[in-house]
């Protein structure tokens, strides 16, 4: 077996915080986009404005820009309004960005646009007549999404989520750059320390691929799960 | 004017699209147990008419009143508006519609379908629901398909199985939306008998379709749209076996 020269429980560690920072930045992100998509597509130019406005910035600056501008940026605007408490009223209170909030915060901003325009796409692609035989039965616009939109549209959805997923799986890696210790950060002390690079990185990859392949397999069921009632007849007869 | 209220009452609906007036001031009553046949080319505004009842359009002007109860509108930005969406809700559970393109929930089975809107919308006890539910599929001749998806059934037993989804509602008054129009031929009769049924056992029923035979049969009145207005309505005897207007003639001449 490889010597991870002791730094096997922290490799562990950092790779619980990767996972903990996808999963919750994910969490975020699917919120987000649907909201995003709900804005879009209502009759409000407000909502629409903005929804637009934040999938084009969000889109068009580099990860690692956005998330080094949210977190100094972030601490910066927090700082003056801290300042501003106590100038005025004197109270005195001081908050440190977290990390890991910020990490999620950020990942979440960002791919929160791109599943607003997953969501928006699949929202779109459900057929109008199931919704009006909702609306002709009485149902209200949120029974509707509950019963209906949704379940309906995730099929839709699922292929650019699964996908939108492995792209944010891999940039959690950029939180080493805000001095948040995931994996790669371990994987890079590490191989400073050691001169052993491959020693570390080979581990690190290894546990993203393994990531990954559960999370295909959990969209490979969600995929089935929403599938229903739409594949070919054949395939519940039997 | 009758002690009970009626069931369905339009008054002097106006519908436009943009500059285009479809709807030119259309009436319509439906007492208990009338079914009233909407005719007409493609064009005429039937379905729009019908759709405008249960507010799947919004109807420019005129009243609407389902069981005495008037649908409130208000003007906003956008052109008259319901006052009340919850009001409309309401009304729409009363007046159960049947698609021409069926239109049950894919991704639900048969007897999911029937109970969905009674459970959700009625809030009836799940239980009831279904055993409602399996009773009205034995009615149509489907309950052996209760457990299958609309995509594994042919459009006959959609449609009949979209009547029996309808029949769930208890409605007030049943919309039919040419209900047999996307049908292949041989599977019209099933959708039509069950109909048949329906307006023998006293439903109230508005009905736009192509369907002649149906027409002549089961109307208590039929209406005849040209253009969005009315250019004949009485009963069948009168409308469709001694038609006055021109148009009308030549309209159920036989097509060559």
């Amino acid at each position: 077996m490889i010597d991870l020269q002791g730094y096997g429980p922290r490799l562990l560690e950092g790779a619980l915080v990767t996972i903990e920072l996808a999963v919750l930045s994910l969490l975020l992100a699917v919120i987000l986009g649907l909201l995003t998509a709900s804005a879009k597509m209502s009759r409000s130019w407000i909502l629409h404005r903005i929804g637009t406005l934040y999938t084009t910035v969000i889109r068009g600056v580099p990860d690692l820009v956005l998330m080094l501008l949210l977190f100094f940026g972030g601490q910066m605007g927090i700082n003056l309004v801290t300042d501003w408490l106590y100038y005025q009223f004197d109270i005195d209170i001081f908050i440190n960005v977290n990390e890991f909030i910020a990490g999620v915060v950020t990942i979440g901003l960002i791919f929160g646009a791109y599943m607003g325009e997953t969501f928006r796409g699949a929202f779109l692609a459900v057929d109008s007549g199931q919704i009006e035989a909702g609306r002709a039965y009485g149902m209200s616009e949120g029974l509707m999404f509950r019963r209906i939109r949704f379940p309906q549209m995730m099929r839709h959805a699922l292929p650019g989520l699964s996908n939108n997923w492995m792209v944010l799986l891999k940039t959690t890696a950029l939180v080493s750059i805000i001095g948040l210790t995931d994996m790669v950060r371990v994987a890079a002390e590490a191989s400073k320390a050691t001169h052993e690079p491959f020693t570390f990185l080979i581990p690190v990859a290894v546990i993203y691929l393994l990531i990954a392949s559960v999370s295909e397999w959990i969209f490979a069921r969600l995929q089935k799960r929403y599938n229903v009632g739409f594949g070919e007849a054949d395939e519940w007869n039997n | 004017m009758a002690e009970t209220p009626l069931p369905l009452e339009v008054r002097n609906l106006r519908k436009r699209f943009g500059s285009n007036e479809v709807l030119k001031g259309l009436s319509l009553q439906a007492h208990q147990g009338d079914v009233i046949t909407l005719i007409g080319a493609s064009g005429s505004g039937k379905s729009t008419f019908l759709r405008c009842m249960n507010l799947l359009e919004q109807p420019n002007e005129g009243d609407i009143l389902v069981h005495g109860e008037e649908i409130r509108f208000k003007e906003t930005r956008h052109g008259r508006e319901p006052a009340d969406w919850k009001q409309v809700e309401r009304i729409r559970a009363k007046l159960s519609m049947v698609f021409q393109g069926f239109n049950l929930w894919a991704h639900m089975t048969l007897l999911e379908n029937v109970i969905e809107a009674p459970i959700h919308v009625l809030k009836k006890p799940r239980k009831e629901a279904i055993e409602q539910g399996r009773a009205l599929l034995d009615r149509v001749g489907l309950l052996e398909r209760a457990d299958y998806y609309p995509a594994q059934m042919s459009g006959g037993q959609q449609q009949r199985g979209a009547i029996a989804r309808a029949l769930a509602m208890e409605p007030e008054v049943m919309l039919f939306d040419e209900p047999t129009s996307a049908l292949d031929p041989e599977l019209v009769g099933d959708v039509l008998k069950v109909m048949r049924d329906l307006a023998k056992e006293g439903r109230t029923m508005v009905v736009v379709t192509h369907e002649m035979a149906f027409a002549r049969d089961v109307s208590s009145q039929v209406i005849y749209l040209h253009q969005g207005v009315v250019e004949e309505a009485g009963p069948p005897a009168d409308v469709l076996d001694n038609p006055r207007s021109e148009r009308l003639k030549q309209f159920l001449a036989p097509k060559h």
